[in-house]
This record gives C-alpha cells, structure tokens and sequence, in this order.
C-alpha cells in the first residue's frame, strides 16, 4: 500500500497532539499550544484541522471531509483522498454514516451524534487578536477572565452598523469561563455548538487546539438589548425546499439572476433523495457519478 | 480617618543608581497632591511604583479597598491588582495615545471600562459615555469618530473620560498636560480641578509644571536625585521654600 | 480664636550666597472673636509676613499659632487645608484666579467648598456681587480681564461669601472708590458682629480707625528695628 504511517503522522507526534486533546477536552475552550508539523500542505490551508484529525482516526473509522458544507470541492476532495493513501480509512458523504467529520468553516445540518467527531479547521483562533495584538496581554486576559474588549467589538458594530454586524466566527463563551472562536461558522450555525459530538478545534499555523465537550453550554456573546440572533438569507433552498438550512447564494447569469441553494451538499442531496423539491428544483435521479 | 493611601518608604534602584528613595506619605480622599522635579528627579518612577506599574525594590503602598480595607497593593495578587486599575484607580499617561484604544471609537474607549465590569446594556454604556464626553467638552457628535480624528487637547480629555467613569477614588496622572498648547492647557486643568472637586477624588500628579501643580495640588512634594527634598501645602512651598533647590526652582520659572 | 505666641521668622536665601533675613522675633498676639485687630509698621516690617504665617502660607520658624484648636505652626498640611476650608479665610492683595472660571463661579466657591447646595451659592454669590457694585453683565466673565478695582471687589465678594470664624484681610479698600469702601466697612462690620476674628492690614487710616478695635506694631518685633 503506501509507504506512510497511519495517517500520515509518526506516533510519537499523534501522542503529542492526543495529549492536548485531552487537556482542550478537560478545560472547554481553552486555547492549548501544541507543536504542530510541517504537513505536505501549506499554512492556510488546513493543516490544523488535518493534523487533529490524524490524531484521533482509527482503521475503522469512516471519514467525511466537507469545505463550506460541500463535499466536493477542491479542497475537501484533496483531503479526503489524503487520508485514503494515509490512513486507508473508509470515506463517506454521508454524515449519518462519518465517525469522524473534518469541516472548514460549517457545522452540518444534521444533528450529530455522541458518537462522531467533529473537526474544524480554524485560521486565527484567538477572538481578541483584531483589537490586541498582544500574545502576552491576550494570554492574561483569558487567564483572569477579563473579557470587557469582547463586548468593546460588539459594541463598535453596533454603533457603526446599527446591529452586531458579525456574520461569522462570531465570539462565545464556553462553560461560563473562556471565550472562544469558533472558526468562521457563520452565526447562524452558532446554536448548533451545544451538540451531542465531541468538537475539536485545530489551528496548524497559529499552533493552537481548543475543544469542547458533548453538552457543553455554549453562549453567542450579546448585549441585553441587542440580543443573539442567528440570521440566515430569507429564502428557502431552490433545490430541496429546506427553510431551515443555511443558503449559499449562486448568481446564474449576466442578468443578475440568482439561486439558493443549501450549502450542505449532503443535507440537500438527502432531502431530495427523499422526494423534497425546491422552486428551481427538479427531482431527484440517480446522479451519474 | 483612613488615609486612602499609605505610602511608607519606596525605594527602586537600578543597580547602584537611585530611581527613588524613602519616600513615605499619606494621601486622604479629596487630597490632591503634585509631584515636582526636573528630569531624572524620580518622580516618574515614583508614580509607576504608586500605580503598580514598576515593582518598588522597597515599601509598602497601601490602599483602603472598599471590600477589605488598607491593603498592601504589592502584596494583591495580579488579578486584584487589575481591578483595582479599572475600577478603583485611573491613570492619565502623557501622551494620549498610552491611554487610549486608537482604533476604537470614542465612545468604545469610554465604555470599555464599563463593559470590563459587567455592563451589558449597549443603550445604556451609550448613554454613559455620552454624558462622560460632555463633561469633557467633547460634543456627542463625536461618539463614533476614532481618537486619531481628535487634536491631542481632545484626545487627553477623552482619556479622562475613559479613566474617570467607573467612578475611580484615586487618579494618578503623569504629566497631563504636556506637549499641549498653552490656550489648551489651561482649559484641561479647568477642567481636571472640578471633576477633582465634583467626584472628591485624590490625585497624584507628576509634573514639571508648577503653575500645574499651584491651580491643582494642595500639597506638593519636590524631588531631585530620586530623594524628596521638600514636603508640604502647595502655597507654603511654592512661596516660602525652605531648600535650596526649591528656591532655585521657583525662582527659574519665568514670570509673564 | 486666633493666638500668635513667640513667633519667629527667618529667610535664608540659599541662592544668594545664603543669606540669613530675620524678619520676625518673638511676636505674640491674641485676637478674641468680634474683634478687629489692625497690623502696623512700616513697609517692609512684616506685616503681610505675619498675616502669611497665621494663613500657614508661610512656614514659622518657632512658637505656635493657634487658629480655634489648631497650631499652624506644627499641623499637618491636611488640617490647614480643612482649616481654611471653614474656619480661616483671607482676604489677599491681589485677586488670583483660575483662568475661565466665571465671576459668580470664583465667588460662590468657597460656598461649595463648604457644602452648599450649588443653587443656594449661586445665588448668595449674586446678592454680594450685587452689594459691592459688579454689574450683573459681567457674572459670567472670568475676572482676569477687569480693572484692579473690580477685581478687588471680587476678591473681597469671595472672602465673604462663607462666614469664617477667623479673617484676614490684606489692604481690603485698596483701590476702592468711597462708595464701594463704605460697603466693605460696613461688610466687616458685620462680620465682627457675628463674631468673627479679624486681622487686618489697612494703609487707609481713616478705616483702620473705624473699624479696628487695636492696633498690633510689628516694628517691636522686627529685629534691627525695635527701638
């Protein structure tokens, strides 16, 4: 087969990373440094989120890899197949049937279970950098829970845009104790975070991995007067009909036409399977594949 | 009465060199007391080891907490010491720029520290920094602009407003108006001696100005060389020095 | 309610070769409440001096001087400062001001120093501006820019406006035309009626006559030039 360790990593680094795993686990949000490698793709293109997942497969896992919700993209195609000569490992599009999901920037529509992993890639995993580039003063601002500068943000939108204009990463306090970023989710896919599956977080440039918990509480940061609010495009999917999932915009033509159309490829594609149509729809065939 | 603050004999060397030494003093609530020296006297040395910003080689500073009473700062913990900075106590750098958050607006910098102590209503943080900015003659139209948009007179007064609306019982200010037109020094100390009066604080000023420390001060301290030469009523010294350094140094400042 | 006893003064003027100036040996004093005592002596004797060091502008070289309990000579800077917040006023020669503070601001001061209510000293600050003659169109004008007389007259409105048990008052109808001197006689008057202890220095003899009870020589206690 192929000349590689399982997954790619040596053993000694998977302990190195498991180990921060538990500790991310043991305090939920808490940004742990670990040695990330040198991985045969650059910074920037999810090399946290890869070596996290290295970390935790097993021979029999299933893998699914999404990139925006979409499993065939460039990127998560890359992946996955990555993991297929490294790890041999089944793979799948299917989220009912992954035990390990590795996603950029996405929580999948579908409820997960206690016994899947969910992997996010994460590019800057510290939520207070934009306003203090400070490692030194960020660090002891996690440590005495002095999180004023968070709603200091929150505050500039709202003067600046008349509401809480971020859209995604949007910042939350986990367990009551750290705040954390939660990769560029886009806020809508915030309430999801309280799940039944483990979450872990790998950043591979920054060297950070954080974790939270299956139940954990997770709270979206808000002011009493300008509430949490998990927005979405007001429409529904041109494909399937869904009106709960979240919409990625596609522009069809040079007249401005547009559709939309849910971002999770496999959520959509389920749901027409079942017979769902959408106002631009037709149904569902045996895609040639 | 409890004196708000105990200072007994802070020392800070740098080696061999004398930063400041033995100096002791007790500052009570509404008292206003003027650090003055040339450069290289101690006095902001002095005033960093006050604010728990450099850690004295010697002494105590203690301040009555509300919760616990007199209490030694250097022996709190970093987290109490913290709070204390954003609550208790405020401090007004000389250069604007040292006290503020230049990419946050106006009325950011004044809420900060609000939402540092829990504030979690946006309408009302508004509301108190839009009062805060009045009392600083900043109009409310410049809530939302950046401080880089602000004349250095405005951004030292909206670095007031940021340190002085949490209610702080002791602002320690280094130079507060240095570096600032003369038209617009007198309107800052103005200013500065009503809110001193309005919100009975305690102040410690640094200052190489003495007609700063004449308008503000009611006691004056003198340094030189690190060590405190001369002590007492801001009138009595200023006009019946005793050393020979103060009576070199009042007789210096020129008359207009 | 004021006590000088023994009082000393020098000046060593370390800058000038350190000469010693010894203005002052074994002055004493005693000024009951309701009476007015004048200082005299020739210019240069030490009249401002003594009224100075019983301020605690000046320090005192030995002796005490009790204002009410309190020895100006040896108390801690707080206690003067709480002691000329409501117990002993003065009266200089010269108005000195915080510059663009109103007129009507600079005279109700002492006022709210004292815990009035701000509407209470606005207005008792507007009645003395009225009796000493500063028209109400310039209330709301710093006093930096009037004319000696009219500062004057401010400076006296503001030594007024809280009813000091203990007053000083340094050449206080210098400057002063008969009408506005009259009022600030009058003014004294009543201070002493309320009890008030009074030290003044007046080079206008016909008001020191009229109004001080004694007068006080500080030539006998001017080294070099005590007869």
């Amino acid at each position: 087969m192929s000349e590689y360790n399982f997954a790619y990593l040596d053993e000694q680094t998977k302990r190195m990373i498991r180990r921060a795993i538990l500790k991310g686990l043991a305090i939920p949000g808490y940004q742990v440094p670990f040695a990330s490698r040198e991985m045969p793709m650059p910074y920037g293109w999810g090399t946290g989120g890869v070596q996290v997942s290295a970390a935790v497969l097993t021979p029999d896992d299933t893998f699914k890899v999404i990139d925006q919700g979409a499993d065939d993209t460039t990127n998560a195609v890359s992946i996955r197949r990555f993991f297929q000569k490294t790890a041999g490992v089944a793979v799948t599009e299917a989220t009912s049937e992954a035990s390990v999901i590795q996603t950029r920037h996405r929580i999948p529509e579908q409820d997960l279970r206690s016994d899947q992993i969910l992997v996010y890639q994460v590019p800057i995993p510290e939520p207070l950098r934009f306003l203090e580039p400070s490692e030194v003063e960020t660090r002891k601002m996690h440590a005495l829970e002095e999180y004023g500068l968070m709603h200091v943000k929150l505050y500039e939108d709202i003067s600046q845009h008349g509401d809480i204009a971020t859209a995604y990463a949007y910042p939350v306090k986990v367990e009551g104790r750290y705040v954390m970023d939660p990769s560029p989710i886009p806020k809508f896919d915030n309430p999801k975070l309280e799940m039944a599956g483990i979450q872990l977080f790998g950043a591979g440039r920054e060297q950070r991995i954080y974790a939270i918990p299956p139940y954990t509480k997770v709270v979206s940061l808000d002011f009493d007067d300008y509430p949490f609010q998990p927005t979405k495009a007001d429409h529904a999917c041109d494909l399937c009909g869904a009106t709960d999932s979240y919409l990625d915009e596609l522009i069809v033509d040079d007249a401005g036409g547009r559709m939309f159309m849910c971002s999770d490829t496999d959520f959509c594609g389920t749901r027409r399977k079942q017979g769902h149509v959408g106002a631009k729809g037709v149904p569902h065939t045996e895609d040639a594949r | 009465m409890t004196p708000l603050l105990q200072v007994e004999n802070i020392a800070k060397f740098y080696g061999a060199r004398i930063g400041c030494t033995d100096v002791s003093f007790d500052l009570y609530p509404g008292e206003v007391m003027g650090i003055v020296g040339e450069s290289g006297s101690g006095k902001s040395t002095l005033l960093n080891c006050l604010a728990g910003h450099l850690p004295p080689d010697r002494g105590a500073v203690r301040f009555d907490t509300r919760a616990d009473g007199l209490r030694d700062t250097r022996a709190m913990s970093e987290p109490e010491r913290r709070m204390l900075g954003r609550t208790d106590w405020a401090f007004v750098h000389q250069h604007p720029r040292d006290g503020l958050r230049m990419n946050v607006s106006a009325g950011g910098n004044v809420g900060e520290r609000l939402m540092a102590v829990n504030a979690r209503h946006y309408g009302d943080i508004r509301a108190s920094a839009i009062d805060w900015l009045g009392r600083v003659e900043i109009t409310a139209d410049r809530i939302d602009d950046r401080p880089t948009a602000f004349s250095g007179g405005m951004q030292q007064r909206l670095q007031i407003a940021r340190n002085l609306v949490t209610g702080p019982r002791l602002v320690f200010m280094d130079e507060p108006t240095g570096g600032l037109d003369v038209s617009v020094q007198a309107r800052l100390l103005d200013l500065l001696r009503g809110l001193v009066r309005e919100m009975n604080l305690s102040a410690i000023i640094v200052t190489h100005d003495l007609a700063v420390v004449r308008l503000l001060a009611d006691r004056l301290m003198v340094m030189k060389d690190g060590h405190v030469i001369e002590t007492g009523l801001t009138d009595q010294v200023l006009d019946d020095p005793q050393h020979a350094y103060t009576q070199l140094l009042v007789s210096s400042v020129l008359q207009v | 309610m004021i006590s000088v006893e023994n009082v000393s003064k020098s000046f060593v003027l370390h800058n000038q070769g350190g000469a010693e100036i010894r203005v002052m040996q074994g002055a004493s004093l005693t000024v009951a409440p309701g009476e007015c005592v004048a200082l005299v002596g020739a210019s240069g004797a030490g009249k401002s001096t003594l009224m100075r060091m019983i301020y605690g502008n000046y320090l005192t070289a030995s002796g005490r001087i009790m204002v009410g309990d309190i020895d100006v000579a040896t108390a801690a800077p707080r206690d003067i400062i709480e002691l000329r917040r409501h117990t002993l006023g003065y009266v200089s020669q010269f108005l000195r001001v915080v510059p663009r503070v109103s007129t009507l601001d600079v005279v109700a001061e002492p006022l709210l120093a004292t815990g009035s209510a701000r509407a209470d000293a606005i207005a008792r600050a507007a009645r003395l501006l009225t009796r000493l003659n500063i028209p109400e169109r310039l209330w709301s004008l710093s006093p930096t820019t009037f004319s000696g007389g009219e500062q004057q007259r401010v400076n006296i409105a503001r030594g007024f406006a809280h009813a000091y048990p203990a007053l000083l008052l340094d050449e206080p109808t210098a400057s002063l035309d008969p009408a506005n001197r009259a009022t600030v006689l009058a003014m004294i008057t009543e201070a002493k009626a309320r009890g008030a202890a009074i030290v003044g220095i007046f080079h206008d003899a016909a008001a020191r006559d009229e109004i001080c009870d004694r007068q006080f020589d500080v030539t006998r206690y001017t080294p070099g030039l005590a007869a």
